[in-house]
């Protein structure tokens, strides 16, 4: 017999049972469909965490005391102005190079306040990460020069404070001391947890008078280009070793935050479709299941397709191609369902979802190999089957 | 040319029941069925001629003893050369007609020749011929529950015939017929006998239908007691 026969022939059989053939591809439409979802949203935080990271800027190298790594305390800092002007000779340009110091503080303005993140910056801060105002100007170098008390706003901290109105010019209070709005952030969203758009920029020099110190808390350093990042890392780390022997510093690239991420979020992902993997398997069992059933009320069937010359391994054809086509049609269905429920999810939550091609693949790939792996017990016992016995069966 | 359709020589055939003990069905039986015969198997129920049958129509095998089938030893063939062996020789109709039930009687009628490879138009071509040979040109489209026992056997009958076998082996074929349905049954069994020379081979225990064949094959106990080989 011709395979393509036997096609014709398993469509024949499924249709003469459509229930309970829906019922079979049920159980693994919703095991690809799971996949592909899960998948979905397992890629799509990956995604979102790798364009957080990049939408910092490009060829950043984040330069803090102490050792990075998850769970680590973090290490009381010894760096100060002075090492902002030596690093600047390492690397050559001043623009480049970032410093920042950090404080939550209670931010008011009329009879409104939030408590949020006040940064302490140099002026070349937007040349460093990217930053785009929506109203007004950065702090200029005259700003931290001087020490003068103004502000730019984040989005969301220039929302609660003042509504739709315009900010700048206004005054606000930072833990009590009055700055000045002098600009107001275009909205930036989320990065690694942190809400861009809570944030408030001091020149650094008010910041560490406002907050009492001498320190700052680390550098980001911006490279020419990514080829020398690592080189330039070394130098920024022999820097800093030689003007404070007692500590130990840090300076990590995007790639290596990323290398760190997505490992986490690699093995989320391949969790999130082992679990959906296993629900496969159990629709597979229900097709393997279905199949023994259906070999036994077809044994009169399958006697007298022997009698009529059906070699053993016709049969057998016949009930895999039946099993396969069972899987395979339950697959690209589970597959239309998932895609389905990923754009519903992309347009109705906030999940970040993202097609991968490659699970789409394997989800129908698995489908059909769940088909033949559940369907080969089925069919030799119908390849096995006596023809005498069978057509002898009421 | 040869003439002989079906060679049995001398042939047994043992069940084996549980704890090693076994049953003989047949016990030393010789048949030829030459081209052309028509020949009723008779007995009562348990005299093996439903075994015989069995082993004449290729579905089993002997436990000792020769089994020609279309000049070809049967012992000497594993079960899809068998199978094909099947096909190209012999045809069945069965009491209970075994059609499938949610199958067409062209689709019906075509099945054997979709195991030996004859593409679709061919096969939908040849089954309508033989419907038409059969009287039922006008039921090529219908479903088995469309249609009357005496139609379902016709159907069989030219399912078993679309082949173009040497041997025709019918159990009982009109047992569930009513008498004019079986009679017109038979008459069509004896036309395509004559007509294309087939070998029929009837099994009954009907004495008025066995009447009818050339030849008569009693059997009682597993042997044959009446009409075997000289």
């Amino acid at each position: 017999m011709r395979l393509a026969e036997a096609w014709r022939v398993a469509l024949d059989a499924l249709r003469a049972s459509r229930l309970r053939s829906a019922l079979t591809m049920f159980g693994v439409l919703i095991g690809v469909s799971a996949v592909v979802v899960l998948v979905a949203i397992g890629s799509g935080a990956k995604q979102e965490v790798e364009a957080q990271v990049e939408g910092l800027g490009s060829n950043l190298l984040l330069v803090v005391p102490g050792k990075v790594q998850f769970g680590a305390a973090p290490t009381l800092s010894r760096l100060q102005l002075s090492d902002v002007d030596a690093l600047a000779r390492v690397v050559g340009d001043r623009d480049r190079v970032s410093a920042t110091v950090t404080s939550a503080e209670t931010v008011r303005a009329g009879g409104r306040e939030t408590f949020t993140n006040v940064l302490g910056l140099l002026d070349n801060t937007p040349k460093v990460f990217v930053r785009s105002l929506s109203r007004g100007a950065y702090l200029t170098r005259s700003d931290v020069d001087t020490g003068r008390r103004v502000a730019v706003l984040g989005a969301e901290v220039s929302r609660v404070l003042f509504g739709e109105r315009d900010p700048v010019g206004s005054q606000i209070t930072i833990a009590g001391v009055r700055f000045r709005v002098i600009g107001v952030f275009a909205p930036l969203g989320q990065s690694l947890g942190v809400d861009r758009d809570e944030e408030v920029h001091i020149p650094i020099t008010a910041a560490q008078r406002l907050f009492s110190t001498q320190r700052i808390d680390g550098f980001a350093i911006k490279a020419p280009d990514a080829e020398h990042i690592d080189d330039l890392g070394e130098r920024v780390l022999a820097e800093l070793n030689r003007r404070h022997p007692d500590t130990e510093f840090s300076a990590v690239t995007q790639k290596q935050i990323l290398g760190v991420l997505g490992d986490i979020l690699g093995v989320l992902t391949g969790v999130l479709a082992a679990i959906a993997g296993i629900s496969l398997l159990v629709g597979g069992v229900g097709v393997s299941n279905i199949m023994l059933v259906s070999v036994r009320e077809r044994t009169r069937e399958i006697g007298l397709r022997k009698a009529v010359g059906a070699k053993p391994r016709d049969i057998a054809v016949q009930f895999l191609v039946e099993a396969v086509l069972l899987t395979t049609i339950g697959g690209v269905a589970g597959m239309a369902l998932g895609l389905g429920a990923v754009w519903l999810i992309v347009v109705l939550t906030p999940l970040p979802a993202v097609i991968t091609w490659w699970s789409v693949a394997l989800a129908f790939g698995v489908s059909a190999a769940v088909g033949i792996i559940f369907g080969v017990a089925p069919a030799q016992r119908a390849a096995r089957l006596d023809p005498v016995v069978a057509l002898r069966t009421e | 040319m040869n003439v002989t359709a079906v060679e049995v020589e001398d042939v047994t055939r043992e069940y084996r029941l549980g704890g090693g003990v076994s049953v003989p069905a047949l016990r030393g039986v010789s048949l030829t069925v030459g081209a052309g015969d028509y020949v009723a198997i008779v007995g009562p129920s348990g005299s093996g001629k439903s075994t015989l049958m069995h082993l004449l129509g290729g579905l089993d095998r002997p436990s000792s003893g020769r089994l020609l089938l279309g000049g070809r030893d049967v012992a000497a063939l594993g079960a899809a050369d068998l199978a094909r062996l099947r096909n190209e020789v012999i045809g069945f109709v069965f009491q209970s007609f075994h059609l499938l039930p949610q199958t067409t009687a062209v689709d019906n009628v075509a099945l054997p020749l979709i195991y030996r490879g004859v593409g679709r138009s061919t096969r939908r071509r040849r089954a309508v011929e033989m419907l038409h040979r059969v009287g039922l040109g006008h039921r090529v489209d219908h479903r088995p529950n469309q249609l009357s026992g005496g139609e379902q056997q016709r159907v069989a009958i030219a399912r078993a015939l679309v082949t173009e076998p040497a041997v025709l082996l019918a159990d009982e074929p009109t047992g569930n017929l009513d008498s004019v349905a079986g009679a017109a049954v038979l008459a069509l069994l004896e036309e395509l006998n004559a007509e294309r020379g087939v070998a029929v081979v009837i099994v009954t225990h009907d004495r008025e239908v066995a009447a009818r064949a050339h030849r008569q094959i009693v059997m009682r106990d597993g042997e044959i007691v009446d009409g075997g080989n000289p």
